[in-house]
């Protein structure tokens, strides 16, 4: 029986089974479980279980001031923090009407630039792992590890960082940053190709994802999915270009789009994403701007004024918004966190009927979730 | 070797030290094979491997070993526990049965069998069978479509792999692994690698047979039975402690046969390629460069996808296979062996 025979056929001639694959399981990176109810190989439904690192960021946002906030934005998609934080200043910003010096945008660029490669460098590790390749894991850390270097210079901190401010950020960058952001533009470009020569154009990889659950832009919309997941869907939607926001509007980059759909098109959208940023990151050192790094005036009690206020940022996975509901006072009403990486899980169940269980394994890994960015 | 020879022992007393002799370079090759890959698989991955237990780490084996001895083995509730315990000997008992005909040098091998190559292939198909029992016994899903899986993978390439076995058959005329590495003697041409007079396609076999020795071993980027990214560990999902051990031995055990049958049906076994050492040496420099190939190509591809693999058995290497025993068959016809 073909898998579609399996899910019309009625519920006593079914031979099916359940594989449960998580909260513990190689593949899910993290506790995410996937209930897969199996014909043989071929999965008939997937059924995500969410909510295993459930940490109430929600909840917390409305018994703390903003400031006190900011850290658990950091903590919500843990490869992608500065984007996280840059959605929730930017939010507050916009609430405030604090006017953001030029400096501290272009270094909000670099920033979430190079946060955006570092992110994209482990999904690669992380997702050749799935596919059975060990050894790429290595080294894309190892070029991470130079961005990881760079950003704990300038923020402290190496993963989790909570350098964005409301009306800047907190320490100018110094001459030793932008020497190495230079030293690592150079240094990645090659890292790029050798890529692209070792990985991308191996053919067992290629068998592996070419034509390989393909989602179409339909789909996409339907569940709202974004980031890489609609962009290999052909949609060249991104946030940065389509609602612009901080210093993006300055500089020229490329959206990368692949009509195709399938786990090859999302993975060269990210492959060609980390060229694009590399991009960003070179103009934006080029032309840093000298000058102040924060805003003068910044109120030590932050009152926002009642009614919403919405910010979204292009995260590395994909939109995030942050959206504040405030009644003037000094604790936000609501905060409303919109990650990507719940979208983009909410249509694997779509997505792997009737894919072999490495097929489901390629897609999930294709759709780059992070967990806790998925229960928030 | 000479030491040896000289001294006159009964054959009984001759074929248990030479059985002796193959289990202890089967427990050595095991322990420093896996050692080889780990240090290997550093290299290939930037990290240093294994340093710190001994000399670059070469006890990190033996503390493996006494650290898998001392772990309870653990059968699960419900499972066969005849069964699941029969397994892992089952994989490596052929391995050891079989490398006793593999003439190791011109007088090193325990028994030189005339049909020594239908014994390596009729024990080496108990391997399938034991793999198959280790997932079914198990009792766990995972263990049970990793069983499912290595059945289909390994009936799919011993067919290929038979037909090039027949190939060489047909261009060797015997039966005996002494005698087809006799036939190769006398200078790297006249290894049945470069033997283009009887088949102008045998790199093309040899690689046949190096990739269906890959697929019947189970070794990246054929690994479908472990496959840790889909099925956790596969058939051996189950097992702890020494179990576990004995399978891991019996896959370097049968990678070790797999590239000494390689030796000696392509490679010249114990030949050397210009006359200088004893054979023995140029068969184990041949063994190891193929070992090393192994583990490089395993830390260099990621898996291939499980249809993918059956398709490339099923509709590329059977025909090619087919292909060169016809193309074989027809030049001993027109120009005699």
């Amino acid at each position: 029986m073909s898998p579609s025979e399996v899910i019309a056929a009625p519920e006593g001639q079914r031979e099916t089974f359940v594989l449960n694959l998580g909260p513990q399981h190689p593949a899910t990176h993290g506790v995410l479980r996937l209930k897969l109810t199996m014909d043989g190989e071929f999965i008939v439904r997937a059924e995500p279980v969410c909510g295993y690192i459930h940490r109430m960021h929600e909840k917390m946002a409305e018994n703390r001031s903003y400031a006190q906030f900011l850290p658990n934005t950091s903590r919500i998609d843990y490869l992608s923090a500065m984007t996280y934080t840059h959605a929730f200043v930017g939010a507050v910003e916009r609430a405030a009407k604090l006017e953001v010096p030029p400096r501290a945008e272009f270094i909000r660029v670099i920033t979430s630039e190079l946060n955006r490669i570092s992110s994209h460098l482990v999904w690669l590790g992380a997702y050749l792992l799935d596919l059975g390749g060990f050894t790429p894991l290595l080294y894309a850390f190892d070029d991470r590890e130079k961005i990881l270097d760079l950003l704990e210079g300038v923020t402290g901190a190496r993963l989790t960082y909570c350098y964005y401010r409301f009306g800047g950020v907190c320490n100018d960058v110094d001459e030793a940053f932008t020497r190495g952001t230079k030293e690592f533009v150079a240094y990645m470009r090659p890292r790029l190709d050798m890529y692209r020569a070792l990985v991308t154009d191996n053919i067992i990889l290629r068998k592996r994802l070419v034509g390989i659950a393909p989602i179409s832009a339909e789909t996409c919309r339907k569940y709202g999915a974004t980031g890489p997941v609609i962009r290999g869907s052909g949609v060249a939607y991104d946030v940065r270009r389509r609602e612009p926001y901080s210093a993006y509007p300055l500089f020229d980059f490329e959206v990368p789009n692949f009509p195709e759909g399938d786990c090859m098109a999302r993975y060269l959208v990210r492959m060609e994403e980390m060229a694009q940023s590399l991009r960003i990151i070179e103009q934006a050192v080029d032309r840093l701007p000298e000058g102040p790094v924060m805003a003068t005036a910044v109120p030590r009690v932050l009152k926002l004024p009642a009614g919403d206020v919405a910010y979204a940022v292009e995260a590395a996975r994909g939109r995030f918004m942050v959206h504040i509901v405030s009644d003037n006072k000094e604790i936000p009403y609501r905060v409303k966190l919109r990650t990507p990486s719940l979208s983009n899980l909410s249509l694997f169940e779509e997505a792997s009927q009737g894919l072999v269980l490495p097929d489901a394994v390629a897609l999930l890994g294709s759709l780059d979730l992070v967990i806790p960015d998925i229960d928030r | 070797m000479s030491a040896l020879a000289a001294i006159q022992i009964g054959e009984p007393l001759r074929l248990v030290l030479f059985l002796l002799g193959i289990m202890a370079f089967v427990g050595f090759n095991a322990a420093y094979l896996v050692w080889a890959e780990r240090k290997g698989a550093g290299r290939f991955q930037r990290r240093v491997g294994p340093s710190e237990v001994g000399y670059a780490g070469l006890l990190q084996p033996i503390a493996d070993a006494v650290k898998l001895l001392t772990k309870q083995v653990l059968v699960p509730p419900g499972a066969d526990a005849t069964l699941f315990r029969a397994a892992p000997i089952l994989v490596i008992a052929p391995a050891l049965i079989s490398l006793a005909v593999i003439p190791f040098g011109p007088a090193l091998a325990a028994r030189d069998l005339n049909v020594g190559l239908i014994m390596i292939f009729a024990f080496g198909s108990v391997n399938v069978m034991a793999l198959m029992l280790g997932g079914w016994s198990s009792r766990n899903k995972y263990a049970i479509i990793s069983a499912a899986r290595v059945v289909s993978q390994n009936v799919a390439y011993e067919i290929p792999m038979l037909l090039v076995v027949v190939t060489m058959l047909l261009v060797t005329g015997t039966m005996s692994l002494t005698k087809i590495v006799e036939d190769q003697a006398g200078g790297f041409w006249h290894w049945n690698l470069f033997r283009l007079a009887a088949n102008p396609l045998m790199p093309l076999t040899f690689l046949t047979f190096y990739i269906c020795m890959l697929a019947e071993t189970n070794r990246a980027p054929f690994d479908m039975a472990e496959a840790e990214s889909e099925l956790v560990a596969g058939a051996y999902t189950e097992y702890a402690g020494m179990g576990f051990g004995v399978f891991f031995m019996g896959e370097y055990a049968n990678i070790l046969l797999g590239c000494s049958l390689a030796t000696v049906l392509f490679l010249g076994g114990w030949q050397c390629p210009f006359g200088l050492l004893p054979g023995v040496f140029w068969f184990l420099v041949k063994l190891y460069l193929l070992v090393f190939s192994v583990i490089w190509v395993r830390w260099t591809f990621p898996r291939t996808q499980f249809y993918g693999l059956l398709n490339l058995s099923w509709k590329i290497l059977i025909p090619l296979s087919l292909g060169t025993l016809v193309l074989s068959a027809a030049m001993i016809k027109l120009l005699g062996r």
